[in-house]
């Protein structure tokens, strides 16, 4: 296993050398191989990053910060190996359900009661505070009530994942109702529109932006207390195997949880991104280089 | 022509607009502002009226009084002898600014405000297809406002304005920010549609050969207050077109213009 592994981080390295000398020369031959410069150098990031933590694993890198103990990719990956012949499918699955109900949760209430609150003074007089002294509060502080609360571990880690997305979604569902262009209200009055055409063709689509950045928000978020909620209970679950592998000093599959959740989390805000991009055609995504 | 269009087109009201003792004044740093004082003018259907002065003499004031954007600190709007107290879609306006609702095509800009008024869906295709081929814009029915030029963008908000048949067309220096080629293309197809449908007219612009080419009557402004000083009957022949700018009465008429708003001009600077 060491030899083997041995053997695998130099090849890594190797590579990685070769390539950032074939990309410094600028070899024409590389780049058309590599198809664009974009996803090369995206590529020479997740290198780079695998490298280094290689590197310093393997020289047990210790100054201030320890390497001794912590696992090294080729570690992790033998452990991802073992966890994915041991039937992973229901790991991921408890986790993204308590995930995507909480977020979905999220969602719904977030942008309901943003809307309200941004549109209706009344109604942010009556609500806002309250939310407002919620908000700082951080899942693990969540933990002790979340048992008292709730009728099982389930409904409680749900609510936890769900802390995570709501707040974001509500402010930034605030903000962007909030933030609604008078001009645009007053070419909705000219054209004899009264409030429920102004507030479903103007100010709706409007906040959609920001809205929808607050979802992206949100759905990272809600993965960031995952681990937190599988804290409180469970057999299942990607953040469960991870603090359950602290508690049993076994470490490689530490990181591969974390890896997975911050692979899990990325892809679906991803697809969140994508799927509010598709909702608003109008808008141009392109980034604006000058 | 289809039926459609023709109720549209004939079955027009001409706004008969009445500005009785208009005055407006704000709140500024706790003070008040009087930025109109006493503006009194009608404006007979039919009529292509222009306001003209320095800006910052209350020139869009007096047109989102007529709207019903704000409320006059005194004094009345009326229109076909209704009082005006808050904006309709018989008062149409064209803004200065780009004002296309950034998530609705070109169609669907043109055809909300008929969706508003609950027009059948058949009816409305009809009447907005009519619409954008008058202005050109057949091709970018289904463009996105961020797709389309700034003079493209203008010509979608006068006839999103013009296709609920208002009685009155208010339009806030709507070629301002335009190119002056751009402008004059504008300024022409703006009088050719209005030759057609002879809705009322009241055009804010500072620009004078823009108010003496468009327009039947001027109304020079003054400063502080803001108020009519001079008004100025156009009697240029109509159809008017390019080579109407260089005729001896347009010359004339644009000096004489021109001393009145320098006066003015000049004003509002020793003021600051
Ligand atoms: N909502 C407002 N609050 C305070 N002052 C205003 C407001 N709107 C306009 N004004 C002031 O009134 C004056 C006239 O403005 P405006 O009618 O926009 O002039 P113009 O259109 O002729 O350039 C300006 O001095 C402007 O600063
Ligand atoms: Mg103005």
């Amino acid at each position: 296993m060491a030899g083997s592994s041995r053997k695998t981080s130099r090849f890594l390295l190797g590579n990685l050398i070769a390539a950032i000398t074939r990309y410094k020369k600028g070899d024409r031959a590389s780049k058309k191989s590599l198809i664009n410069p974009k996803v090369f150098r995206r590529c020479l990031s997740l290198l780079l990053f695998f490298g280094i933590w290689q590197l310093l694993c393997q020289t047990k890198f210790n100054f201030f910060i320890n390497f001794e103990n912590v696992p090294s990719p080729i570690e992790v990956v033998g452990a991802t190996v073992d966890f994915v012949k041991s039937n992973p499918t229901k790991h991921i699955k408890a986790s993204a359900f308590r995930v995507l109900t909480g977020f979905a949760t999220a969602a719904v209430l977030g942008i309901s009661l943003g809307i309200l609150i941004g549109w209706f003074q009344k109604i942010e007089d009556l609500i806002f505070l309250p939310l407002e002294i919620l908000r700082p509060i951080p899942a693990v502080a969540w933990i002790p009530l979340a048992i008292l609360m709730f009728p099982n571990a389930e409904a409680g880690m749900i609510y936890l994942t769900f802390i995570g997305a709501f707040f974001p979604i509500l402010i930034s569902t605030i903000r962007g109702v909030e933030s609604t262009d008078m001009l645009l209200l007053r070419v909705g009055q000219s054209l004899g529109a009264k409030q429920w055409h102004i507030f479903k063709d103007i100010v709706v689509p409007g906040a959609m932006p920001s809205i929808a950045s607050g979802l992206v928000i949100g759905m990272g978020n809600s993965w960031f207390c995952l681990v937190t909620a599988e804290i409180l209970a469970g057999r299942y679950g990607v953040g469960y195997i991870t603090w359950e592998s602290y508690v049993t000093s076994n470490y490689p599959p530490i990181v591969m949880g974390m890896l997975l959740i911050g692979l899990m989390g990325a892809f679906s805000a991803y697809a969140v991104d994508r799927l509010t991009c598709l909702l608003m055609p109008w808008r141009i995504t392109k980034k604006k280089t000058v | 022509m289809a039926v459609v269009v023709e109720k549209n087109l004939l079955q027009r009201v001409r706004g008969f607009v009445e500005v009785e003792d208009l005055s407006v004044s704000f709140k500024r740093k706790g003070h008040c502002v009087q930025v109109l004082e006493s503006v009194n003018f009608k404006i007979t259907p039919g009529e292509f009226v222009c306001l003209l002065g320095p800006s910052g003499c209350g020139k869009s004031t007096i047109l989102n009084a007529i709207a019903g954007f704000i409320q006059p600190t005194s004094g009345f709007v009326f229109v076909n002898k209704r009082h005006v107290d808050a904006p309709s879609a018989d008062r149409g306006f064209v803004f200065q600014q780009y004002s296309l609702l950034p998530w609705k095509t070109t169609f669907e800009n043109v055809e909300f405000g008929l969706k508003i008024k609950g027009t059948p869906k058949a009816e409305r295709t009809e009447l907005v297809d009519y619409y954008l081929n008058l202005v050109g814009l057949s091709k970018h029915r289904h463009s996105y406002p961020h797709q389309l030029s700034g003079g493209m963008q203008q010509r979608a908000s006068i006839v999103r304005a013009l296709v609920n048949s208002p009685s009155v067309l208010l339009m806030d220096e709507p070629f301002a920010a335009l190119d002056a080629q751009t402008r004059h293309m504008m300024q022409e197809l703006l009088l050719s549609i209005w030759s057609d449908l002879k809705t009322t007219v009241i055009f804010v612009t500072h620009d004078i050969e823009e108010a003496l080419f468009l327009s039947d009557r001027i109304f020079v402004m003054g400063v502080n207050p803001g108020r009519i000083k001079q008004q100025i009957d156009v009697t240029l022949a109509r159809p008017r077109l390019v080579d109407s700018m260089i005729s001896p009465a347009f010359i004339a008429l644009n000096r004489q213009v021109f001393e009145l708003i320098r006066e003015e001009t000049l004003k509002s600077m020793e003021v600051d």
